[in-house]
């Protein structure tokens, strides 16, 4: 018994210096670690999102055939064309109506599920959450056969009710209606979600005290629930006015552009000029478009996460 | 008076307690009669995809109530799980997401617990720049991207346009920043004192790695995975752009463009093919709900 100890403390001692050493090292070459470590992060983002980025602005200011520089031309040439405002002005309709929309209907539907009684609302979040997992190429395909010009679903439940057949996808209005639906109807669960979180997070006391004030439920949503969500409120529409921003699958699948390219945005335009009718150039220079409101929300979201860095 | 003053608490105290409760039964009606609308907003597609696929393409194209299965038949499942086509583009989407989770947990683990853990230089810098790579999307970057394999396979010979195994370095882009960013809160959040411990009984900075942190934030790891594997599985436009042969396509793009033929669409093998392709991330989500919906708002609580 007393020889095993010590000889554990005997290899303990003869390990020591050894130990040290190594921890002197270990030490001296924690930035090494910490770079070989990070090192297949940095690999990727710099050759596969950085410079690609950066490319993009390349390839902008060469004509079709990419041999010849022309600078800013290809943006002229945009500029002179109709599509192209109507493209920006769908894109901002599209974006902003189908943003607003997701945040009140999040907003409502996590209210809802808030107030039922905590035992039945894993159920309800379960069910509602069902849209924001499909994979959305897959039920924007479900959309357009719900939407199918002769065999519309919608249409012939409507037809009780003596509403006519809608174009759902043929009439400009309908479809810019329809692609802004669909997108909806995908987002809002993660809203939902979302301000599920926040509400919970709310304590109960400050609704009891202005209960006590005397507050009615508008009241209460408007001077307690609203100041204490709102910086989730913020981050959660300015990410999704991003991804709505950038969206491809709901519009390529549902209209691709049509009727008439009057629901183009962004991505799909630059899909079509860039990748179909293979003018690089061209399409680069139309997502290039998608920067600026790109960045401003990105300096929105960073300075509410380096506000939340410093709060920690 | 003071009969008075109990005389007057009675009444108002009752009648208040009564109206509150009345107000709160009201509300749970109003909610449930609300939430059953959402729901069947929301499960209209799913449960209309799952009722088509049942049908045969007579009964589609009859005029009878599209709500319901009048002769339900399972042909439609049978077709498309002994088509060849299909069976490769569910293939081709499994490995693509398979391996691509992989990556990304290779790549993600290490650079968090760096990033997290160890102070460096351009530490604090790195993690921001890692979430701000999140926030590019991927309609930014596919032409550039489209290009750029266009060179390097004019470069180096090796054939990369129209191969699904392209999509696996590319896929990392969209998934490596977010499950980086959501395992560095994960690490964050882990006791100074377990890694501490760990160092000073010898353990090198792997050995507190792979014994300590991944045990410990697991629950993160999966929820990470589940991301990772979701977005993969969903994603649509860079196998549309990259993949065109038959044969090299994942499954979203597949269902897409190879079910219809010309102009005529045929909607039972197209709800089926949809049903069956959104059919692994809703299994996952049935069975890991809460570390899908962890992952869904630690992202955004985080940062």
């Amino acid at each position: 018994m007393a020889d095993v100890v010590v000889e554990q403390g005997r290899s303990v001692r003869a390990a020591s210096p050894r130990k040290r050493t190594s921890l002197h090292n270990a030490l001296r070459r924690k930035s090494t670690v910490a770079f070989f470590l990070t090192l297949p992060l940095i690999l990727l983002i710099a050759l596969l999102v950085l410079y690609p980025a950066f490319y993009s602005a390349h390839l902008a200011m060469l004509n079709k055939s990419m041999q010849k520089f022309v600078g800013l031309s290809n943006f002229t040439f945009l500029f002179k064309r109709d599509t192209f405002w109507m493209v920006v002005r769908q894109s901002c309709i599209f974006a902003i109506t189908a943003v607003f929309f997701k945040a009140l209907l999040g907003f409502i539907v996590a209210h809802f599920v808030h107030n039922l009684p905590a035992k039945g609302q894993r159920k309800w979040r379960g069910m509602l959450l069902v849209p924001w997992v499909i994979p959305p190429a897959m039920s924007t395909l479900a959309w357009l056969w719900l939407f199918d010009p002769s065999y519309s679903a919608f249409n012939y439940t409507l037809s009780f009710f003596g509403i006519g057949p809608i174009p759902w996808l043929g009439d400009t209005f309908w479809a810019r209606f329809s692609v802004i639906l669909v997108n909806v109807w995908y987002g809002a669960p993660f809203f939902m979600i979302m301000y599920l979180a926040a509400l919970k997070s709310v304590p109960d006391q400050l609704y009891e005290a202005a209960a006590i004030d005397g507050a009615n439920w508008w009241q209460r949503i408007w001077y307690v629930t609203l100041p204490m969500m709102r910086n989730i409120i913020a981050i959660t529409t300015l990410f999704s006015l991003i991804v709505t921003f950038a969206n491809f699958d709901i519009v390529r699948i549902l209209t691709s552009g049509g009727p008439l390219d009057s629901t183009h945005i962004f991505a799909t335009w630059a899909f079509q000029v860039g990748i179909q009718s293979s003018d690089i150039p061209l399409g680069a220079c139309v997502s290039l478009f998608m920067v600026p409101i790109l960045a401003v929300a990105a300096i929105f979201i960073l300075r509410d996460v380096s506000k939340r860095g410093n709060e920690a | 008076m003071s009969t008075l003053a109990i005389d007057k608490g009675g009444p108002t105290r009752k009648v208040k307690y009564r109206s509150m409760s009345r107000d709160r039964t009201w509300a749970l009606r109003w909610s449930y009669f609300f939430l059953v609308l959402f729901a069947i907003f929301s499960l209209t597609p799913p449960i209309y995809m799952l009722i088509t696929s049942l049908k045969s393409s007579a009964e589609i194209s009859a005029a009878t109530n599209p709500w319901w299965v009048f002769h339900p038949t399972l042909s439609n499942y049978v077709e498309l799980l002994t088509s060849n086509q299909f069976l490769r583009f569910f293939w081709n989407s499994a490995i693509v997401s398979i391996v691509v989770v992989m990556v990304t947990m290779l790549i993600s683990i290490p650079a968090a617990f760096a990033l997290a853990r160890m102070k460096f230089w351009g530490s604090t810098t790195l993690a921001t720049g890692v979430f701000l790579t999140y926030l590019i999307p991927d309609s930014l970057l596919f032409i550039p991207l489209f290009k750029m394999l266009a060179v390097v396979q004019d470069l180096t010979g090796i054939t990369l346009l129209n191969r699904w195994y392209v999509l696996l370095f590319i896929y990392p882009t969209l998934t490596v920043p977010f499950c980086t960013w959501i395992m560095i809160g994960y690490f964050a959040s882990i006791p100074k004192e377990l890694d501490e411990a760990a160092l000073i009984d010898g353990a090198s900075w792997l050995q507190t790695l792979t014994r300590i942190f991944i045990p410990v934030a697991l629950p993160g790891l999966i929820a990470a995975t589940i991301f990772a594997f979701t977005v993969s599985w969903a994603q649509f436009l860079y196998p549309l752009v990259f993949t065109t042969s038959v044969d090299q396509l994942v499954l979203p793009v597949g269902i897409t463009t190879t079910l219809i033929k010309g102009d005529v669409f045929n909607w039972g093998q197209i709800m089926t093919g949809a049903l069956l392709g959104a059919a692994p991330p809703l299994i996952i989500y049935a069975f890991l709900m809460d570390y899908y919906i962890a992952g869904l708002t630690a992202g955004a609580t985080k940062g």
